[in-house]
């Protein structure tokens, strides 16, 4: 029964972040402005993406005091990243009172054979993935939510589309699957039978399915709703950009009303440039992120 | 008899599990983002979510003005966040919300997500009293209670379902259980006011 009541928890808060935006900041500034231009909840960090990126080496979970100072910012939700298979940062951040804990490719791997148990938690977690396999493995875990990976400080929506994309087709093609062949699926996609079925019954994820990795401008925000995702992440978008007040309200906009193209178009005009973009082919393959996490 | 139309405020939230429990009922769920939307509905609903979000998107989207006027008229009810919208004060003032409901509320007085929980609630309604799942995630606390507020429901020794005139509100989430209880009571509520009106 308790376990029951605590996944009930979890994925009941990943359900009020639904048609929403979640926003990186690195300081109480930032949480604030990220709060006033209607974010649902703020992920905490010492760097966004783009200068994990840049700064290389270990990227290791933020230190608290960032983390406790952005958290006394702010009344909405905040979520901070371990490493994937981090469970003592997991602890960490669950000791912290943290709302929503993300298992992040964005950091540096920890355990390049096993994810962190999630059931073990009491706080809830989202975590990355490519396709609907590695999403349904997450949702094994315990993951209170998914978010598609896209690539993370890029400022380039094309993984996070072919992410989405190769998920939806993947829960499209289960609904059109006999029960006899879902234990063979449930084999090529490396995942439980049991959740196969649930995803069947329920022609989508059992959890909420957010998009991350990539988003920059409105557009793209509007792009990932109307292709499936429930809420958006944006990382660097927002604080990479020149007005980052302007555009975080704008793509809050954008992903309440994603079908409102006039709209869209309004919030669109004066917004100052976007973060400068990396075409993915230039980023070396070692130093892609979307390729951490199994 | 035609279906029962129920707007649901659908700017960010768990709008889609208001909208599945209404279809439940039988029901026809509108999803409101905008002023000619709410007009078209006899009822709302306002969902959970975060209400600091949903405030701004009310203004933006010009719904605030039209929304004060709706409650004055027609049968509101707000879950959690809901709950914090429809309320006369809020606790440290973070902002003045449409005041339908004389109470103060307290947002998140529980704490973070672990301290959400989930326990049986007492709901008592048209003399019935029954015992349901209470979700509570974030969630906020009646802590000041107007004359004129009736109360619906109780955790323990706290109010957590209160109604006054045509507007209700509660600080759990009925919509993330599987009791059609509360929602049917609101169903009712729109169908009568419905027939006072013609």
């Amino acid at each position: 029964m308790k376990d029951a009541h605590d996944i009930k928890l979890k994925i009941g808060l990943a359900e009020m972040l639904k048609g929403g935006v979640i926003m990186d900041v690195t300081t109480p500034e930032q949480a604030k402005i990220a709060e006033d231009a209607g974010a649902v909840a703020v992920m905490a960090l010492e760097r966004i993406p783009a200068d994990i990126r840049a700064f290389g080496g270990v990227a290791r979970m933020s230190d608290p005091t960032v983390i406790l100072a952005i958290k006394k910012t702010v009344t909405i939700p905040v979520m901070a990243k371990c490493r994937i298979g981090h469970f003592a940062e997991a602890q960490i951040l669950e000791a912290l009172g943290i709302d929503f804990i993300d298992e992040s490719e964005v950091l540096t791997p920890a355990d390049e054979e096993f994810h962190v148990d999630k059931w073990k938690f009491k706080v809830p977690f989202v975590c990355g993935c490519r396709e609907l396999g590695e999403a349904l493995r997450r949702i094994a875990e315990g993951a209170a939510m998914i978010r598609t990976k896209g690539e993370a400080g890029s400022g380039n929506i094309v993984e996070a589309v072919r992410h989405m994309r190769s998920v939806t087709g993947g829960i499209k093609r289960i609904q059109v699957l006999s029960d006899q062949e879902l234990v063979t699926e449930g084999k090529k996609l490396g995942a439980p039978v049991e959740i196969i079925r649930k995803v069947k019954e329920l022609g989508k994820l059992p959890v909420p399915n957010f998009s991350a990795g990539g988003i920059a401008t409105p557009a793209d925000a509007s792009l990932m709703m109307q292709l499936g995702a429930e809420s958006v992440f944006v990382g660097s978008g927002i604080f990479k950009s020149s007005d980052p007040a302007k555009r975080a309200k704008a793509i809050v906009s954008a992903a309440t009303n994603y079908m409102d193209f006039d709209l869209i178009a309004r919030v669109s005009e004066g917004l100052g440039e976007a973060m400068p973009g990396i075409e993915i082919k230039e980023i070396p393959e070692t130093q892609r992120m979307a390729d951490r996490g199994w | 008899m035609s279906k029962t139309r129920v707007g649901i405020l659908a700017l960010q939230g768990d709008y889609a599990k208001h909208a599945q429990m209404v279809r439940q009922l039988g029901g026809d769920p509108v999803l409101v983002r905008s002023p000619v939307e709410l007009l078209k509905c006899p009822g709302l609903i306002i969902p959970g979510g975060e209400s600091t979000t949903m405030v701004k998107l009310l203004h933006k989207h010009e719904l605030w003005e039209p929304l004060l006027k709706f409650g004055q008229e027609r049968p509101v009810f707000g879950t959690c966040a809901g709950l914090i919208l429809l309320a006369r004060k809020l606790l440290h003032d973070y902002f003045q919300p449409l005041g339908f409901i004389d109470v103060v509320v307290q947002r998140n007085a529980y704490g973070s997500q672990i301290d959400s929980f989930i326990d049986d609630i007492k709901v008592i309604v048209l003399g019935q009293e029954k015992i349901v799942e209470g979700v509570f995630i974030r969630a906020p606390k009646i802590v000041e209670l107007g004359k004129g507020v009736e109360i619906l429901a109780f955790h323990k020794k706290d109010v957590v379902m209160v109604k006054q005139n045509n507007v209700m509100a509660s600080s759990f989430h009925p919509e993330l259980t599987n009791d059609t209880f509360i929602h049917q009571y609101f169903l009712n509520e729109i169908e009568s006011a419905q027939t006072i009106r013609k």
